[in-house]
């Protein structure tokens, strides 16, 4: 729905930039990866370490791990990667539940529910994930029968360029944003993160998710292997998921640094405001 | 510039209030039975969606021997401390009995040296605790299926429901004992067995010694320990909690597929 513009109003035009489907399938998928992300918490709270391999428990050695270690009576969190050790005191491995120190991995304001509760955790997290991964289908087959991927988010040969990649990167590091006749497309660095999350990160999700079910492991052992063995796509279902949170945090800041209203119109109404550098009428038309 | 800042300020801070009331409405919508009853819509779909795609037959991995895990992880009870059991594990389960009963033609009792006298089948698994973690163990066993086919199951019969000598939780009402149940597509699975031995010896206490149910496509808790009686049955509803576990009695999904 890129370009067709509709209004006009002086230097302002008013584009189709977002369609319905885009729109419904974004905010769907809002609210079910915030949902995932918190009940993902939860049951990660329930076994705060990660290991590689096929299997992993306590005796074995662990890559990441949210411990707790009475240091003279006081209860000290300490966040451990490979043999590195950095004490989290009041945010990972020990935080205040009720103004009390607390064992636990991720703190309380971060977890579905908040309190410890893996049972209802995780029917939260199967409910949403169900909800994340009918939605993904539909945004997919929309992509491709639309040809919205194609039109939209594929970049094209020029645009692939290191002098063009590098442009882009030093105009988006000074916060430069492509106005007029630029903006009504999405950058080549816009391009290419958004093809990342949807056919890279999200899937990746999707199937680390799934190598972790007994039930799918019969279904397609060929995912354990994939992956190295279940315990290697639970730490890999966290490193997606810690990328994806980085994801939204830079996705966030562009939309508020770009222009917020403008970009939450374009997300919820479809419109979305360029600025054209020339007049629209031709040059006969202004002198009679 | 500055209405800008503000309206920004003001967004930042509506949306991080917004997000505080949020999570403490999200315990409360956790805890509504309406909204629990469509979050629980979930297992169905899994189940019926796993079971479509997985069929009947097909097999958990099978490991090798360098994949066993160096020390595995013994969970739940590790010591049944009831009197019964404690007296059987003095005599060395010389004693025990696995009664088989419920729905079936011919109830039956077997010893365990009658169990291991018959054909046995040896599989190296993995263990996936609902928790997260995995263990990988070796386990030698008799096919549930065949000891049912003996048995002869009636035609009501719908699931086997496994009852064990552990008392997890000590309650007034006794609603504390283990228990645990599959259906009949799990119980006549290939892999699904009643194991005596794990990594070559007879089953240790903390593992769930004489018996334990190995029912390799689902999590740990469906692993029922300390077996002494199974029985078939045509509904879950009569027993304890009626959700057909310990833990399903207490929010965990039946099938623990995922």
């Amino acid at each position: 729905m890129f370009g067709s513009s509709s209004t006009t109003s002086g230097q302002q035009t008013l584009i189709r930039r977002h369609s319905l489907t885009v729109r419904l399938s974004h905010w769907l998928n809002v609210l079910a990866m915030t949902v995932l992300l918190f009940s993902g918490l939860q049951i990660f709270n329930a076994h705060p370490h990660l290991y590689w391999g096929q299997y992993g428990a306590d005796n074995d050695p662990s890559v990441l791990s949210l411990d707790a270690v009475d240091s003279d009576g006081v209860l000290k969190g300490v966040t451990r990667i490979g043999g590195f050790s950095l004490n989290t005191t009041g945010v990972l491995g020990v935080s205040s539940v009720d103004g009390e120190p607390t064992v636990r991995g991720f703190p309380a304001w971060i977890t579905l529910p908040s309190y410890q509760d893996l049972a209802t955790g995780r029917r939260w997290h199967f409910f949403f994930a169900w909800a994340f991964v009918l939605n993904g289908l539909v945004y997919l087959a929309y992509g491709i029968l639309s040809r919205h991927f194609r039109r939209d988010l594929v970049p094209t040969r020029s645009e692939l360029t290191p002098a063009h990649l590098g442009h882009e990167i030093a105009d988006h590091a000074r916060l430069r944003f492509p106005k007029g006749e630029k903006a009504r497309h999405y950058n080549a660095l816009q391009k290419i993160t958004y093809l990342l999350v949807i056919f890279l990160m999200l899937p990746g999700m999707i199937l680390t998710g799934l190598t972790m079910s007994p039930g799918f492991n019969a279904v397609a052992p060929w995912l354990l292997d994939l992956f190295g063995g279940r315990q290697s796509a639970r730490t890999l279902h966290f490193v997606f998921a810690t990328s994806l949170v980085a994801f939204v945090v830079v996705h966030v800041a562009m939309v508020l640094a770009s222009g917020l209203f403008n970009n939450m119109r374009s997300m919820i109404t479809g419109r979305y405001a360029i600025r054209t550098e020339a007049p629209l009428a031709s040059p006969s038309e202004i002198a009679p | 510039m500055t209405s800008l800042l503000t309206r920004r300020n003001f967004l930042i801070g509506s949306t991080l209030t917004a997000s505080a009331l949020g999570l403490t409405g999200c315990d409360a919508l956790a805890e509504n039975g309406n909204v629990q009853s469509v979050i629980r819509m979930a297992e169905r779909l899994t189940m019926g969606t796993q079971r479509f795609l997985i069929g009947d037959t097909a097999l958990a991995r099978e490991f090798g021997a360098g994949d066993l895990s160096p020390t595995f992880r013994a969970n739940g009870t590790t010591m049944p401390d009831g009197a019964e059991y404690q007296d059987l594990l003095a005599g060395r389960f010389a004693r025990w009995q696995l009664q088989i009963g419920g729905l079936v033609e011919r109830p039956t009792s077997l010893s365990l040296a009658a169990l291991k006298a018959m054909p046995s089948r040896t599989q190296i698994t993995r263990h996936d605790c609902v928790e997260g973690w995995s263990a990988i163990g070796q386990w030698t066993g008799v096919p549930l299926g065949s000891l049912l086919k003996t048995a002869g199951l009636k035609k009501e019969a719908r699931y086997i429901v496994f009852h064990c000598a552990d008392e997890y939780e000590k309650t007034l009402d006794g609603s504390g004992w283990y228990y645990e149940s599959i259906d009949l597509v799990d119980a006549f699975h290939p892999q699904t067995i009643l194991a005596y031995a794990m990594n070559g010896r007879d089953l240790e206490v903390p593992h769930g010694a004489p018996l334990r149910l190995r029912v390799e496509r689902q999590l740990g808790y469906k692993q029922a320990k300390y077996l002494m009686r199974i029985e078939a049955v045509a509904d879950l509803a009569t027993f304890y909690g009626g959700n057909g576990g310990f833990w399903e009695d207490r929010g965990y999904e039946w099938y623990a597929g995922i």
